[in-house]
């Protein structure tokens, strides 16, 4: 293991204490679920249900449309009320289809255990993809695409992504905690379909109760564990690659092409309910927390669940000002409290009206802090200069499409500038200007 | 139409700030260089004070002047005004008439900084633009200096020479240094010497520029890059003729060195963007730093050196661009 140091970074506070050691619980089904068809990267999923149909929990109501797409499933048993637009945490209105749980809380069908070592390596993918798994760090990319390479790709290490780097979310350290043998399972699958030789687990050194654990089981089984220190984004995949392998991911191309795969802690145990079970992805955990919050905790939500009902079970101090899906770094501040969770959703953040400081920019002092900061070596300050003027040639020259967004400028900035918007504005125009050209 | 109390705020990530603002590392700054004002009176007594109250409430006022003349929002209240003022102080002798200081706050906030566009606009160091005006116009008020008499508050003014300005004479001359200055002694370090407010106390500017680093306010690359050059340069050049050339620790205690290597040439605005670049801009103040004090018609290079290599900043934050991750070469960015 090699515990190499990335550049830049940051180190925003913690926050994790509040949910980091008690149990997750089991979240009470809420008066409505509303399951978007659009869970993932790529292609939405076909609607195969219609309102008034009544469906089995794990059923299919939306079908992959393409490779680059995945089944939604039924999160329970009930009543199909609509398939129509509703809010979706990327803050469109988006297809969903609304389900009205029975309280019946029945499985489509008697789903069988089997070993997956009598399966062959297809049938697993094909088991994976079935069951709708995709990465549930955030990005939700489709996972059984990540494990099929094209020709002339092979992988030969895999990664399992316990940073969790993102202040207040610990959904991930709960899923390693409580479910440890499903990851274990899940890795012993991951390399069996992608032909690995080599694993690793990567954490950050600010759980060493999580890292003693696993230290015995980690030697018993000759994975690699790799306790990498706390610095914000030790959790990006091209952060954590480099990390641990000391393999820089080129700038245009995927962590296949250095050979390794990374998967996100709570996306392994998924994938291994899938492949062990048949058991499709109608549940994750999600850490509900925030200042705003009364009883932080992380809970079992199926997927679906609306925020207000998750803030509801865990009581807010006020009507919240600010409600982020994901972490505070990279997540999503939400118009309505409708949003459901979804396959990405790894965090529901409340913010009371004194935690969101409204501020405004000031001029660049050009003191270099969000060139020191940034992670992938650009230099924030100029990008989001030219983003502002349009100047997309020059934004474009200085690598604006190498950003991964993880927010480490705009953190830093002492002038307030929203560096991260700015080159997230430069990112789309200057992919919408190729399309056109 | 009255505008709907917004339900919940939605603004883009991160929704976390590290908390350091503009004006927070201005007031560190500022912070820093109080053990330094303060050493300057208990040196030069009450026209030194007069100095700073009237560089510092000048350059303030002026700037409020300006933008409420020119019709901008007023932002006297990030500090930046009143630090320029403080640096313009420290850049002259205690001896200055308070038109002088007044011009020189002038110079520093309307010349140095607003004609570019105020705050983070301006290429050059604005304090260091006010000090060179005033020394080209008014050679003989800036070079007027009085020993320090410390403690001394009321004492009558006595004129003595700067030991930089001592050496070079001397050693146009005779060829050779005075005994005093080739035999270095601490009281240099303390500061027992004639000069600029802010020349006279390298210790404390020292100790200051510690602090600034603690609170990451500024980062080691230039000031050590600064001094590292000029005590190797100046270190050859008296192992070459220790008679002619004084002893490198003499270089980095007198004059204005420590005050332009820890607090103006480390402005942020004007000095690269990169560690890299900062090196290199550490490494070019140094080296023209010890060419003027030893080959130049000026006794001190400090000034001359940093603003030089202001004007070159934005050449080196073209060049010395980082290597984006995962990327194999740089961009082509000329």
């Amino acid at each position: 293991m090699i515990c190499r140091s990335f550049p830049g970074g940051t180190h925003p506070p913690g926050h994790k204490t509040a949910t980091a050691h008690a149990p997750s619980l089991i979240c009470p089904l809420p008066a409505e679920l509303v399951i978007p068809l659009a869970q993932h990267v790529g292609a939405p999923a076909l609607p195969c249900v219609t309102a008034g149909q009544q469906v089995a929990r794990g059923q299919v109501v939306g079908r992959a449309d393409g490779f680059v797409s995945v089944p939604v499933h039924a999160s329970t048993s009930g009543l199909i009320t609509a398939v129509e637009p509703r809010p979706h945490p990327c803050g469109a209105e988006l297809p969903a289809v609304v389900l009205q749980p029975d309280g019946e809380d029945a499985w489509a069908e008697e789903y069988q255990k089997q070993s997956f070592h009598v399966l062959s390596v297809e049938a697993m993918l094909e088991r994976i993809r079935e069951a709708g798994v995709v990465g549930m760090g955030g990005a939700a990319f489709p996972t059984h695409v990540k494990l099929d390479p094209p020709q002339g790709k092979s992988i030969d290490t895999v990664i399992i992504n316990a940073v969790e780097c993102e202040p207040w979310l610990t959904a991930d350290r709960r899923v390693l905690l409580e479910q440890m043998e499903k990851v274990f399972t899940g890795l012993e699958i991951l390399k069996e379909v992608s032909g690995a030789g080599h694993a690793y687990i990567g954490l950050e050194d600010n759980q060493p109760d999580v890292a003693a654990l696993l230290a015995p089981h980690c030697q018993k089984r000759d994975i690699g564990l790799a306790v990498l220190p706390t610095r914000y984004p030790q959790g990006a995949e091209r952060q954590l690659i480099y990390a641990v392998t000391g393999r820089r991911v080129p700038a245009r191309g995927l962590p296949m092409d250095v050979g390794v795969l990374v998967q996100n802690v709570g996306t392994i145990a998924a994938l291994t309910d899938a492949v062990t079970r048949g058991r499709p992805l109608i549940e994750r955990m999600v850490t509900i927390s925030g200042p705003g919050v009364i009883r932080p905790q992380n809970l079992r939500v199926r997927i679906g669940t609306p925020v207000a009902h998750l803030l509801k079970q865990c009581g807010v101090t006020e009507e919240p000002a600010m409600v982020i899906l994901g972490g505070p770094m990279m997540g999503v501040a939400q118009h309505t409290q409708a949003i459901p969770v979804v396959r990405g959703t790894s965090g529901v953040l409340a913010f009371r009206r004194q935690d969101v400081p409204i501020t405004t920019a000031g001029p660049c002092v050009r003191c270099g802090r969000c060139v020191a900061a940034c992670p992938m070596r650009l230099q924030p300050t100029f990008i989001a200069d030219y983003a502002r003027r349009d100047e997309l040639d020059l934004a474009e020259r200085f690598a604006a499409r190498n950003c991964i967004e993880c927010g480490s400028c705009s953190f830093i900035c002492p002038a307030n500038i929203p560096l991260v918007q700015s080159i997230r504005y430069a990112k789309g125009a200057i992919l919408a200007r190729r399309r056109r050209m | 139409m009255e505008p709907r109390t917004p339900l919940l705020i939605v603004s883009p990530s991160p929704h976390l700030h590290a908390g350091l603002t503009t004006s927070g590392m201005m007031g560190t700054v500022l912070l820093a260089l109080l053990p330094a004002a303060a050493t300057a009176i208990y040196l030069f007594g009450l026209p030194a004070l007069r100095v700073l109250l009237v560089c510092v409430l000048g350059s303030v006022a002026i700037e409020a002047l300006w933008q409420k003349a020119t019709d901008q929002p007023i932002t006297v209240r990030d500090g930046s005004a009143a630090l320029t003022g403080l640096l313009v102080a420290f850049n002259l002798p205690a001896s200055s008439p308070w038109w002088l200081s007044l011009l020189g706050a002038t110079l520093a906030i309307v010349v140095g900084k607003q004609v570019f566009g105020g705050l983070g606009h301006n290429p050059f160091n604005p304090a260091l633009v006010a000090r060179i005006v005033l020394l080209i116009s008014f050679p003989s008020a800036m070079t007027h200096w009085t020993a320090p008499q410390p403690g001394r508050f009321l004492a009558d003014a006595i004129t003595a020479a700067t030991p930089l300005s001592e050496s070079q004479s001397a050693v146009m001359l005779s060829g050779h240094l005075p005994q005093h200055i080739s035999e270095f002694s601490a009281r240099y370090l303390l500061g027992s010497m004639p000069g600029c407010l802010g020349e006279v106390s390298a210790l404390v500017l020292f100790l200051g520029a510690l602090f600034l680093l603690w609170r990451g306010v500024i980062s080691w690359h230039i000031p050590v890059s600064y001094l590292g050059t000029v005590t190797l340069l100046s270190g050859i050049f008296w192992l070459m003729d220790p008679g002619r050339y004084p002893h490198p620790m003499f270089h980095l205690v007198s004059g204005g060195l420590m005050l332009g290597a820890c607090y103006m040439a480390t402005d942020l605005v004007t000095s690269p963007l990169t560690t890299r670049g900062m090196l290199l801009f550490g490494c070019g103040c140094g080296l023209f730093t010890v060419l003027i004090r030893l080959f130049g018609s000026y006794p001190e290079g400090v000034a001359f050196s940093i603003l030089l290599m202001n004007a070159v900043t934005p050449l080196i934050d073209r060049y010395v661009v980082p290597r984006p991750f995962g990327m194999d070469r740089g961009r082509e960015l000329i």
